[in-house]
């Protein structure tokens, strides 16, 4: 096992993911990131100082929409399809006081 | 296995808007076919058999008033069940959003029924088009209908094997790493993913969105023109779907292909199994024999494509699935407070893939690693995409393998995940580009299988890609 990444790193990134992952998965999950991380050695190989990040095929260019009122989704329609609603609203459990 | 009716979309369309073909007939034809098959397929999350039936009544009353019924008339659609459709079922094949229902429907959905497609059913991917096989949908796999022992190719391996199986006319996939071209070329059909940015993503569930783009899956070069001439163009509700008209793919096929320049990659990563390669090479003598001219050209990015792609999609990937947290749609896990309800959620909702991706792109994006993957990764993109440019300078279109082998049988990639990758070696570049790239059947390899050609082109030139897979069609006739 190289030193490209750790099990704690996988750790920390599980968590920031969101993903609850046992002690075995984040082994296993090491071991196949350290694998596909190992094939970026070719391009670290290259000389990219004066290349320009490429993030879209097309330069974007803000888009704005005439301003007028469109009916937007059916606000029951959508409740409906959530795990939880109540009062028209999105009911979850409580938030914070968990996280240290 | 059914032979595809050789029959072509616009005929289909042309007796059922006369009248002298009824939607309804058609509709009961492709139901019957995907009762006698679909057991063993497996193409399928959904198929959509009472309201194909009342959309054709819709459609043959039309026809019957004197009314136009449209474009598409009565030709059947299966649709990649990564697209919205409003009020039935969308899951991308995983156990997130099993059972949600959208409240609203994809532009494409909505295009393709206001020219008279009738869907027929929402088909099987890898759980959220992430893989090559099908193999890792939550809801089984996808068997080739030409080999059931093998994978139909993915990640839109059911719309690939709908269409090769007779379930419908033709389908609609989606592309963002060669999840349409290679699944086609798996599956002895066509498959076009079109420049980024000429269909409409309303609607389409996002995987990396600076790489998606929707196309179809067809038994002809015609039909796939059709269709795309149907569904391209601008939304409104798509700010990344290029603003202006598209010119008739329909109208350009029937050219040859006479003073063409062709190019081969000279530098182009080795890996296609030799029965592929042989079929690669009868493609450039064919096309020469045709009048066109082959050009050697060379992309040196081109072998870069893959690792940029995996550190790229996956980047992207978890910014889009951060959207997945059990709040407003899908699975929820209960639990005593939002954040342990979030990490719950997830972890019962994705598959293994999913999160590894996740997790690379997580890793990709945190801080400290940025510059030196992702970043690294976005300079490489451009690379690859002016290599390409520079390469069109010289040749009309590019011709690769698809596939480097025809349709593997199941487990044969095993748990490395990069041996599934390396199936995407030769789509991959064309999404980093943003250029428009198609598999077209060429006859077959090993095993009788089918083997695809995939001819490349510059941005918006689909009238001279589809130019070139005519030619080739054809000489296969």
């Amino acid at each position: 096992m190289s030193d490209r990444i750790t099990a704690a790193d996988v750790a920390k990134v599980a968590r920031l993911a969101r993903l609850d992952l046992s002690t075995q998965e984040i082994e296993r999950m090491t071991a196949q990131l350290d694998g596909m991380l190992e094939h970026f050695a070719d391009v670290d190989a290259l000389d990219l100082a004066d290349v320009a990040p490429m993030t879209q095929p097309f330069p974007l260019v803000n888009v704005f929409r005439a301003d007028v009122v469109r009916p937007g989704l059916d606000r029951d329609e959508v409740l409906a399809a959530a795990p939880a609603a109540q009062d028209g609203r999105f009911r979850v459990p409580p938030t914070g006081g968990v996280e240290g | 296995m059914a032979a595809p009716a050789m029959v072509t979309a616009a005929s289909i369309a042309a007796a059922v808007r006369a009248g002298t073909t009824k939607a309804a007939d058609l509709v009961e034809q492709h139901l019957a076919a995907i009762a006698a098959r679909e057991p063993e397929i497996h193409a399928f999350n959904l198929v959509l058999a009472d309201e194909a039936r009342a959309h054709a009544a819709r459609i043959d009353a039309l026809a019957a008033e004197g009314n136009d019924p449209g474009p598409l008339a009565g030709v059947t659609v299966a649709l990649k069940d990564n697209m919205c459709t409003r009020g039935i079922p969308t899951t991308c094949s995983s156990k997130i959003l099993a059972g949600w229902k959208p409240p609203y429907d994809a532009t494409v959905v909505r295009t393709l029924q206001d020219a008279g497609a009738i869907v027929v059913g929402k088909t099987n991917l890898d759980e959220f088009a992430m893989g090559s096989s099908t193999e890792n949908s939550a809801f089984g796999p996808t068997r080739n209908p030409h080999d059931i022992s093998r994978v139909p190719g993915g990640s839109s391996g059911g719309s690939a094997a709908a269409v090769a199986a007779g379930f419908s006319h033709f389908s609609l996939g989606s592309d963002t790493g060669g999840s349409i071209r290679q699944p086609a070329a798996l599956c002895g059909v066509v498959g076009v993913k079109p420049t980024y940015g000429y269909v409409s993503r309303y609607g389409l569930v996002a995987f990396a969105s600076s790489l998606d783009q929707i196309g179809p899956f067809a038994n002809s070069v015609e039909d796939a023109a059709l269709v795309l001439d149907v569904i391209g163009g601008h939304d409104p509700h798509d700010s990344t779907s290029i603003p202006q008209p598209h010119p008739s793919l329909v109208g350009a096929i029937q050219q040859g292909v006479e003073g063409l320049r062709i190019g081969r990659i000279a530098d182009l990563p080795a890996g296609a199994d030799p029965d592929v390669q042989a079929r690669l090479d009868l493609a450039f003598e064919t096309l020469q024999a045709a009048g066109a001219t082959i050009v050697d050209v060379e992309v040196p990015a081109f072998s870069f494509g893959l690792t940029a792609y995996y550190l790229i999609a996956p980047a992207e990937a978890s910014s889009n699935l951060a959207r997945y947290d059990g709040v407003r749609y899908g699975l929820r896990v209960e639990a005593a407070d939002t954040d342990s309800m979030y990490g719950a959620t997830r972890t019962a909702g994705f598959g293994d893939e999913v999160k590894r991706r996740i997790m690379l792109g997580t890793y990709a994006l945190s801080a400290g690693y940025y510059d030196a993957y992702y970043g690294k990764a976005l300079k490489v993109r451009r690379l690859i995409h002016d290599d390409f440019e520079r390469a069109y300078q010289q040749a009309d279109v590019l011709l690769t393998p698809t596939s480097p082998s025809v349709a593997f049988k199941f487990g044969a990639k095993g748990d490395n995940p990069f041996a599934m990758y390396l199936c995407d070696t030769y789509t991959i570049p064309t999404n980093l580009a943003g250029h428009p790239g198609m598999s077209v059947p060429f006859g077959t390899g090993a095993e009788g299988l089918p083997v695809g050609v995939q001819v490349l082109a510059g941005t918006l030139q689909e009238p001279t890609m589809f130019r070139v897979a005519a030619a080739l069609e054809r000489s296969m006739k």
